[in-house]
């Protein structure tokens, strides 16, 4: 496969790649407009502030690691960021654009995709499917079209094979496109979700834990596959990840959060020997 | 006057929901699944009654007994049989034989009976109450079915609060596995479930059957129905719920009745549900479920 | 490749009902059908359709709809009011009933997508029951409705005819309450019903492998990724709700158009309706489309052809019921099943997707 930037842009549907062409001018004119800028991001569960204050700005390209101890509120922003919860205060920018409080698929929309802590993949679907569904708002043909079968049809359905197919074989699970997901071994459906989530085309991937329940073997075949993916699709990133070889292997910058409040946030390194954050993980 | 009098027999009618729909919030609650057959076990009870009663002319108390006591051996025969082998199926396919089992019992109950409708004799014999001097009679099966229906809500609550198989049905409600894992026999529990429900469904048919005397195979079917949805309106699993909800069905059902159309009341009863659902989609004391993503 | 697979199914599924097709009109031309199973044939045709509209809802879906028997009443009823309203203006009964299957396909869609606004919000077992609730309310409305025609025009009623207040030389009464309409031309073939079944199969099948039924069964299998990757959930479930409605819609017009009376009386389109269509669809397999032809000629054609028995058949047909649910779908019976199979294949591999 072609790894020319080309290959990876959505072309095929006139409107939306207009847009994001429009989109890309901009940035690159602002020159240090970032990929995401969160602002004092907050929000409560009947009193309990799960996430208070909370600030980052991410890069364009940036693979950036969200950590704390378990019930730090990691998950929580996740569900901020994607729409799952509206914010009580706060702001969040992608490229500079305003979308908070926006709903989930007008989020995904805009440019962010996700996958989950907890695997959630179309079980019933089949690889092939489960990505083809990633795509249904890039490759377009109406519903009357599809039961028709009108050309229109035939030629959607080709581009989107081609489509789901490269982004399959870039996670290696080409030869299992006809598998039912499900069926997928365990490791294998954290990359089909991140294929997935890859197929809406996305300025910004949300990865929640994606070495959870893998080997160590696994884990370090999974951080080459998410380099390879920042490489290949210049993808922004931000993970939340409890495997701190993972972190400290692929995250450029970090932050930790602790009971809802940012406890820190800079560069891997430095944040990583902060005292603060081995306090916060393993107590005083 | 007569609005009380309407209002007092929609309170009696609601409390045979309520008793019906403890059956179904009961096995919904700890079973997970929605018992179709349930408005036949009460077909079944009525006709047991009837045949001890009307034909070998013994003392209704003695009717209602072995009413009681053959719904609930039919009960727990039926969850063995049909229900326990799906146990770890899709709810659906539980629906589906529920069904199957309602059909049979119906079937069953049409070989034997016949499909004209047999006339059931009350088993209150008490006489009516006239009260406000002549202006308002209160038949004696209403004032009976509303008592009985709160003894069994306050038997049924002791049970479950105070005892050890209520508090294993608690557990199993709660968390089936974790439930089995803390030692409580989980096939026991949904059996003594099933009992208890069938147990009170002849009850309720008795009171039903009191009040509507004509019996035919399918006269469990639209009651089981309304209970259902009782139990629904009131939030499924919730067993105060059972009893808001069978109580407002029922006076919601006969006050339209008098007032509004008789053809229209169950359209009536349906429309109230639909709206209760949508302002609180799992009823009036159904529990929230949120998603966690 | 799938691709393949799914082509050859559908042939397979298209084939097999016009073989049937085939099957019956030789048997009629030979003279080997009874007149009772003569009478079946709409029916059955009938109940296929029900049954595949159905597991659009049920099995691709992934919602339990109890009140499909509602719809098949809104069809029948609009359909028959439009085929007795054009008597006069058009005398053709294949364009009149023809326009009656377009008119109650849409009068159906087009409550499923007013009722489906609200219901699709509640799930599970809710849902099931505010769609068995709308079902009943709405057979219970078409009960009590009075709809009568004069010079002047059109005159409705929810209490009796004379309230209709019709000129008494041009009124005529076209809905009676529930005596409901009478003298609709039985226009309804065997040969229709086939078509009827075919050009079901034919919109849902090619929905399901389509753009749109990719992202119906993504709601079903995950709401909440199907969200996160930018599917309207309520948009889809509405389509394939009311698509649903509307094969029923049809249905019913083919069904109103089959007998001379039609009444919405609980025996034709009560709950007991829609459970009975559900239960084709689960015993056919959620999201077998052959599967719910089969299962409904089946079951439909079972209590017919054990008419011998009596008074037995609607109790064998339980017990059928019930034992051909705990043989599809008890653990222990699936792993019987596959230890058997396996046994027969010489452990011939495991299939995959």
């Amino acid at each position: 496969m072609a790894a020319d930037s080309k290959s990876v842009k959505m072309t095929d549907n006139p409107v939306k790649s207009g847009e994001a062409a429009g989109q890309t001018a901009g940035a690159g004119k602002a020159g240090a407009v970032p990929t995401l800028e969160v602002k004092n991001l907050s929000i409560s569960f009947g009193g309990l502030k799960a996430v208070d204050g909370f600030n980052v700005v991410i890069e364009k390209g940036q693979l950036y690691g969200l950590i704390g101890p378990n019930g730090a509120g990691k998950t929580t922003v996740f569900n901020l960021l994607t729409g799952v919860y509206k914010p009580d205060t706060g702001m969040i920018l992608l490229d500079g654009k305003n979308i908070t409080g926006k709903k989930t698929i007008e989020i995904n929309q805009e440019g962010i995709a996700r996958t989950f802590q907890n695997i959630r993949l179309f079980k019933e679907l089949s690889v092939l499917d489960n990505v083809k569904v990633g795509l249904h708002n890039h490759h377009k043909y109406s519903t009357l079209e599809g039961i028709l079968r009108l050309p229109s049809f035939y030629k959607v359905e080709k581009e989107m094979n081609e489509r789901a197919m490269e982004l399959l074989s870039v996670f290696d699970l080409d030869k299992e496109c006809d598998y039912k997901a499900s069926n997928l071994p365990y490791g294998k459906q954290r990359k089909l979700e991140i294929a997935r989530a890859l197929a809406t085309d996305p300025k910004l991937l949300l990865l929640d834990e994606p070495a959870a329940g893998m080997n160590p073997n696994e884990t370090a075949e999974l951080m080459e596959t998410i380099r390879f993916v920042r490489e290949k699709f210049s993808m922004t990133i931000l993970l939340i990840e409890h495997d701190m070889k993972l972190v400290a292997g692929i995250c450029e910058k970090l932050t930790v959060l602790n009971f809802g409040q940012v406890l820190t946030q800079g560069v891997t390194s430095e944040v990583l020997n902060d005292r603060r954050v081995i306090t916060a993980y393993l107590g005083e | 006057m007569s609005f009380l009098s309407y209002f007092i027999s929609g309170v009696s009618l609601g409390a045979v929901y309520a008793i019906i729909a403890l059956g179904y919030t009961m096995v919904y609650g700890i079973a997970r699944m929605l018992n179709f057959a349930h408005g036949d076990v009460i077909m079944v009870g009525s006709f047991v009654i009837f045949t001890v009663v009307s034909t070998f002319g013994m003392n209704p108390f003695i009717g209602i007994a072995a009413g009681v006591l053959a719904c609930t051996l039919l009960g727990v025969t039926v969850e063995r049989i049909a229900y326990r082998p799906l146990r770890e199926a899709t709810s659906l396919a539980v629906l589906i034989t529920a069904i199957g089992v309602s059909y049979f019992l119906q079937n069953v109950a049409l070989l034997i009976f016949g499909s004209n409708a047999h006339q059931f004799t009350s088993v209150v014999s008490l006489p009516n109450l006239v009260l406000a001097g002549g202006n308002l009679t209160v038949s004696s099966t209403a004032i009976v079915t509303i008592i009985s229906c709160i003894i069994i809500m306050i038997a049924l609550t002791a049970f479950i609060n105070k005892t050890k198989m209520g508090q294993a049905m608690l557990a199993v409600s709660e968390d089936r596995g974790a439930a089995s894992l803390m030692g409580i026999d989980v096939n026991k529990t949904i059996a003594v479930t099933f009992a208890i429900g069938s147990a009170l469904a002849a009850i309720a048919g008795a009171l039903l059957c009191s009040a509507y005397p004509s019996l035919t195979p399918y006269t469990g079917s639209m009651p089981g129905i309304k209970a259902f949805t009782a139990a629904v309106f009131g939030g499924i699993g919730s067993i105060p719920g059972a009893l808001i909800g069978g109580i407002v069905l029922g006076v919601i059902e006969n006050l339209s009745k008098a007032y509004i159309s008789s053809q229209l009341s169950d359209a009536i009863v349906f429309a109230v549900l639909i709206i209760v659902l949508l302002v609180r989609p799992t009823g009036i004391l159904g529990r929230k479920i949120n998603e966690k993503v | 490749m799938t691709k393949n697979k799914v082509r050859i199914q559908n042939a397979v599924t298209y084939g097999m009902v016009i073989l049937f097709w085939v099957v019956i009109q030789v048997m009629d031309k030979t003279g080997h059908l009874t007149s009772l199973f003569k009478g079946l044939l709409v029916p059955l045709c009938m109940y296929a359709i029900l049954a595949v509209s159905l597991n659009l809802t049920v099995g691709i879906l992934g919602e339990l709809s109890l009140g499909h028997a509602g719809f098949m009443c809104l069809g029948a009823f609009s359909g028959a009011f439009l085929t007795n309203c054009l008597e006069t203006a058009v005398p053709s009964v294949g364009v009149r009933f023809f326009m009656a299957l377009i008119l109650g396909a849409l009068v159906a869609g087009v409550f499923g997508l007013l009722i489906g606004i609200p219901v699709l919000r509640l799930k599970g077992d809710y849902l099931a029951i505010v769609t068995l609730a709308f079902g009943e309310i709405i057979k219970n409305l078409i009960n009590v409705l009075y709809v009568g025609r004069d010079a002047n025009g059109f005159h409705f009623s929810m209490k009796d005819t004379t309230s209709l207040g019709l000129d008494e030389e041009t009124g005529v009464v076209l809905i009676k309450g529930a005596q409901g309409i009478t003298g609709t031309p039985r226009a309804a073939t065997f040969t229709i019903g086939i078509l009827l079944l075919l050009l079901t199969l034919f919109i849902v099948l090619n929905l399901i492998h389509s753009r749109t039924g990719r992202a119906i069964m993504s709601i079903r299998d995950n709401r909440i990724a199907a969200e996160s990757i930018g599917i309207n959930i309520t948009k889809y479930k509405l389509m394939a709700f009311s698509i649903s409605a509307a094969l029923a819609g049809m249905a019913g017009v083919l069904y109103a158009h089959s007998l001379s009376t039609l009444k919405a009386s609980s025996d034709n389109f009560g709950y007991n309706k829609s459970i009975l269509i559900l239960v084709f669809v689960v015993l056919g397999g959620l999201g077998n489309m052959r599967g719910s032809i089969i299962a409904a000629m089946l079951l439909t054609a079972l209590p017919e052809l054990l008419r011998g028995l009596n008074d037995y058949r609607m109790l064998i047909y339980a017990i059928v019921l019930i034992v051909m649910t705990i043989f599809n779908s008890s653990p222990k019976a699936i792993e019987l099943r596959s230890v058997v199979m396996s046994k027969l294949r010489g452990g011939a591999k495991k299939e995959v997707a």
